[in-house]
């Protein structure tokens, strides 16, 4: 097993070249379960905009890369997510143009610390080293592949614990490059993830975790108590 | 020692002060003007602090934090000296924030305090601008208030940290066409150098070329295009960038 510490030189996977960027609350379901809080402090209305973070270098990793598990948690949270990886410089990208900028979709391990607001940025629950596991990468061909139904599951030591799919999302992959690229320019290398829900399985020290997506791939890590590594 | 990075004459070069302009990592010295100043270094993980001087989290009406309030940029925000940063139509609300950035030039985890100068390889100037209308309260400051394209200046020198013992007595000023509008002292951060080194450090490794921007004092004013705006901090550099309308970049006017 391997326990990469960034900036190891032999740490990243092939993809990204730039920025990981991602989408919070790109799930129908967390804005219904919302709603109700998303009008009072601190939040005080719903999101407009996208809500985005990004996933930096030092969480980069790749297939059965051990993840860290800090002593002060019970566990990570492991969403699946779908991640654009982008081909062509994309600025004020319209929706239907959507599918000639992205080079192709990988699957990613969004992984962050338990953390119940989403009132301030959670760098130190969602950015620490090894939290974003990213795996293969494959070509879409046109807007079709871009637009079909991608299902995403998390396995924890092989049981199935999550699923959905990009037809639950607020914003569909095309429409989020539209509306990210309406303010900040993606380059090629760079990846835009669409999110995962809220409720996402708890992946303890000494459990495997594996996400997947159809037709995509694969990627699988485990879990490490960080003082056993 | 004071590097820069610069483009002259179809080249990408390093260059350094000299009296007839800069020095070219070629050995030609060319006036300042006659070159396009490019961020001093080329970026890693960029953080941002927010809220991280009491009189400005006090203009903003946002209370002290408790712990360092980190928010990331990507690279597609930075712009050099003497960029021109679009100010979109229809906003009522666009301001700078002149702040001390920290260039971290050794690999670093569980970085004490005692030990958080001897990992950085420099200083540097940065404007990170903002765009208050666009403000939501997720994930707050979110991206499209602070990583706009071009919104994030950064130089024109990055300074040896060698040459600034302490980066917690250094006067910060802003100037729009002319008038200073802001001015600051780095000791007033409520979170210094060290402590957002050491902090930082405590959950992720910090790696070389990753840049830290250690937040803003009061004094942020509302800018137009057209608008000239100079931050500065002493002993670091002064950093000159301009603001530009919708049509400078090809964009047509919101109706």
């Amino acid at each position: 097993m391997r326990a990469f510490r960034y900036p190891d030189a032999s740490y990243r996977p092939p993809w990204p070249k730039g920025t990981v960027c991602g989408a919070l609350l790109n799930y129908a379901g967390d804005l219904e379960t919302l709603a109700p809080r998303m009008r009072s402090a601190p939040y005080l209305a719903p999101p407009r905009a996208p809500v985005l973070y990004l996933k930096p270098r030092n969480t980069w990793i790749g297939p059965g890369d051990a993840v860290l598990l800090p002593s002060s948690a019970a566990g990570v949270c492991a969403g699946a997510t779908l991640g654009v990886v982008i081909g062509q410089p994309c600025v004020r990208v319209p929706e239907r143009d959507a599918a000639e900028f992205v080079a192709g979709l990988c699957v990613i391990n969004d992984l962050t610390l338990p953390h119940a607001e989403v009132f301030r940025p959670a760098i130190k629950e969602r950015c620490r080293d090894g939290f974003c596991p990213i795996g293969p990468c494959v070509e879409v061909a046109d807007r079709k592949g871009l637009g079909a139904a991608h299902v995403m599951r998390t396995y924890i030591d092989g049981e199935l614990r999550a699923e959905w799919s990009t037809r639950q999302c607020v914003r569909s992959i095309a429409r989020l490059l539209a509306d990210v690229t309406d303010f900040m320019t993606l380059h090629a290398g760079d990846i835009l993830m669409i999110g995962t829900p809220r409720d996402m399985p708890l992946a303890r020290a000494g459990e495997r975790v594996a996400v997947e997506v159809d037709g995509i791939g694969r990627i699988e890590n485990p879990i490490v108590a960080e003082e056993a590594a | 020692m004071k590097r820069a990075r610069v483009a002259y004459a179809g080249t990408i070069q390093g260059c350094t002060e000299h009296p007839g302009g800069v020095r070219l990592d070629d050995g030609r010295v060319v006036a300042e003007s006659a070159v396009v100043w490019l961020p001093p270094v080329e970026t890693g993980t960029i953080f941002a602090v927010g809220l991280n001087y009491a009189d400005h989290a006090k203009e903003l009406a946002s209370a002290r934090p408790q712990e360092p309030l980190i928010f990331l940029k990507g690279a597609s925000t930075l712009a050099g000296h003497c960029a021109r940063t679009r100010r979109p139509s229809g906003v009522e609300f666009m301001h700078y924030e002149c702040e001390l950035a920290v260039v971290i030039g050794r690999a670093g985890q569980n970085v004490s305090r005692a030990h958080a100068l001897s990992h950085v390889a420099g200083y540097t100037v940065a404007n990170d601008y903002a765009i208050r209308d666009y403000l939501e309260n997720y994930y707050r400051p979110n991206l499209r208030v602070k990583n706009r394209d071009g919104c994030t200046l950064l130089g024109p020198w990055l300074v040896d940290a060698a040459d600034v013992p302490d980066p917690q007595c250094l006067e910060l000023s802003t100037a729009v066409n002319g008038k200073i509008t802001q001015r600051g002292n780095t000791r007033d951060m409520i979170f210094g150098v060290t402590e957002l080194i050491e902090y930082l450090s405590s959950f992720m490794t910090l790696g070389p070329g990753d840049v830290i921007l250690t937040g803003t004092p009061q004094g942020v004013v509302n800018v137009n295009a057209g608008d000239e705006v100079v931050t500065e901090i002493e002993g670091i550099g002064r950093l000159v960038g301009s603001i530009v309308d919708d049509a400078a970049y090809g964009i047509a006017p919101a109706t």
